[in-house]
């Protein structure tokens, strides 16, 4: 098996036997990076030197048995919205395009201490806003199965570098999907946690009250073993939870018998590729023959869970990308006559199109005369989306449904029309509205050879079921 | 378009946002917004009377710490991202 093929978890575990390096990780990687992605594009920033200082200084502590974890000297990619002391940091936006963070996000803290190597930055949509990683400020992200598709997004370029091999895991980050779609489209495993369980310090804020980081591996052992090292309290981030279940790789476990198991209806309706239902529906028949108990039910409110999330991630979009005035770091127009036209000239200049479409809109909704109708109302209907699932979860474990409608769009189909491109996320939307835990699985491709997602949502806190579940599913 | 956006509330949500925008950006934020509200209207077929607003989905309480600087001196680092410094300051334009 060529290094570059094993997962997080074997290759620690080769480290750990001798029989590779850390060193060696990382050049494989390096030069692998070198490869492919002038093709595919998946990073903004590759930390060469940075890389291969940090894989030295991790194999001696290795060799001295001062690092034995199952993430020790794996070589590991970051999105480029986590702030990374000393390596530059962009949100794949004009506006960031020289920023140089002088402290590293706790999440990937916990990972460099656990010996994990920061490879480099990954491209994304531009400050997470879209679902295809083509509105980055530095070229489009294409995916490793075709590259005439996207990769998903807005952590496309997490994706498509675990599933090209230019890294053996990584970090992305889930405000409405953002995870879990490009990990569905890229054929790998992605997991939202429950909010609050990873730290948020450090993450380049979007919609504060959904956005998570989470994993993006090759399988689900990885994808355990990662969340494990990053789930933690931290006293920086108000949000952060005080779990004591963080032992995430303890559910790897094959056994789903009398796990229940619901299938929203209105997950399966109008608008859903029937390859995709069909490889959904078979994965469920997988677990059931596994002794799950597979049912179908009304969920409700689905069609409300996308004008909800829009106008909470935009109000949110308008009020964190504020700092954005080119006075303490970031880009600064050239011409300006006074203060007030440069925070305009600059912000203008320095955003692209979506993220200016979503910073008018949170405006707008948050503007006084529309803040009742607009900004409560869908604080209203998140609270009854809320209610919905834990309904649900009141008679099920997990809900079972696909994570986007379709496989992979070409390049260049989605952006002319937004309100198209946000329907593509109405299977990973309300898991952020509602705070819930959710992952996605690879259960097969379509005929066009693009991979295809299952998802399982989880009630708070439950990760380890799902993680059972899909470690299961994926022994099969 | 059940929701016609007009030059003033372009204008004023441009302030609001702080962008400066074209006169066909202007015309393209009109039509975008316009559309997305009409699509947020949806939200308005559901009865929310007596349905509080959720900000969180957790009962989540204030934090409290003491204001203590934890951080070393980092003014250095810190200015080397400003466009503009001065004698260890940020520099911005005249505002007066």
């Amino acid at each position: 098996m060529r290094i570059t093929d094993m997962t997080a978890v074997s290759l620690a575990a080769a480290i750990r036997e001798g029989k590779t390096t850390a060193v060696e990780a990382t050049q494989a990687m390096l030069d692998r990076i070198e490869e492919e992605d002038k093709q595919l594009n998946c990073y903004v920033t590759v930390n060469k030197e940075g890389a291969l200082r940090q894989a030295a200084r991790v194999q001696e502590k290795i060799e001295k048995g001062e690092l034995s974890g199952p993430l020790a000297g794996v070589p590991m990619a970051v999105k480029d919205n986590l702030c990374t002391e000393g390596i530059l940091t962009t949100c794949a936006s004009r506006i960031l395009h020289n920023f140089v963070p002088t402290y590293t996000a706790e999440a990937v803290l916990r990972l460099q201490e656990a010996g994990a190597v920061i490879l480099g930055k990954t491209n994304m949509d531009e400050f997470a806003m879209g679902s295809t990683t083509e509105t980055s400020a530095y070229g489009v992200t294409r995916n490793p199965h075709n590259t005439d598709y996207v990769p998903g997004g807005s952590s496309g370029g997490s994706a498509a570098a675990v599933a090209a091999g230019e890294c053996f895991c990584a970090l992305g980050s889930d405000t409405g999907g953002s995870i879990r779609q490009p990990a569905s489209y890229c054929g790998v495993v992605g997991m939202k946690p429950t909010y609050g369980t990873v730290s948020r310090y450090g993450l380049i804020a979007y919609g504060s009250s959904l956005d998570q980081i989470g994993p993006l591996t090759k399988d689900v052992r990885d994808c355990a073993a990662v969340l494990e090292a990053i789930a933690s309290h931290d006293d920086k981030d108000s949000t952060s939870l005080d779990r004591q279940d963080t032992d995430f790789t303890k559910a790897l476990v094959e056994d789903v018998r009398g796990m229940r198991i619901g299938i929203p209806n209105d997950y399966l309706g109008a608008g859903l590729d029937e390859e995709v239902k069909d490889a959904i529906l078979q994965a469920a028949r997988v677990l059931e023959a596994q002794g799950a108990v597979v049912e179908r039910f009304d969920l409700s409110l689905v069609e409300y869970a996308i004008p909800a999330y829009y106008t909470i991630a935009a109000a949110e979009a308008s009020s964190n990308l504020e700092r954005y005035d080119g006075i303490k770091y970031g880009y600064r127009t050239k011409e300006y006559a006074g203060l007030h036209h440069m925070y305009k000239k600059s912000r203008s200049e320095g955003f692209g199109e979506e993220v200016k479409r979503r910073i008018m809109l949170g405006s707008f909704v948050l503007s006084s005369g529309y803040y009742d109708a607009y900004y409560l109302k869908a604080l209203r209907v998140k609270a009854l989306i809320k209610q919905a699932f834990d309904k649900a979860f009141m008679r099920y474990d997990m809900i079972l449904g696909p994570v986007a409608p379709t496989t992979a769009p070409k390049l260049g189909e989605s952006l002319a029309d937004p309100i198209k491109m946000y329907l593509g996320d109405i299977y990973t939307i309300a898991v952020n509205l509602a705070g819930l835990p959710a992952i996605s699985v690879p259960c097969g491709q379509d005929s066009k050879g693009l991979p295809i997602g299952m998802q399982l949502i989880g009630d708070c806190f439950q990760e380890k079921k799902l993680l059972q579940a899909a470690y299961t599913y994926e022994v099969q | 378009m059940a929701n016609k956006i007009s030059d003033e509330t372009i204008e004023y949500v441009g302030i609001l946002a702080k962008l400066e925008l074209s006169d066909q950006e202007k015309e393209q934020a009109r039509r975008d917004m316009g559309r997305m509200l009409d699509y947020i209207d949806k939200l308005g077929e559901l009865d929310t009377t007596d349905v509080e607003p959720m900000s969180h989905v957790f009962p989540v309480q204030n934090v409290f710490r003491e204001d203590e600087v934890t951080n070393g001196e980092m003014r250095e680092q810190l200015l080397a991202n400003a466009p503009q410094e001065k004698d260890g300051m940020f520099m911005v334009p005249r505002t007066f």
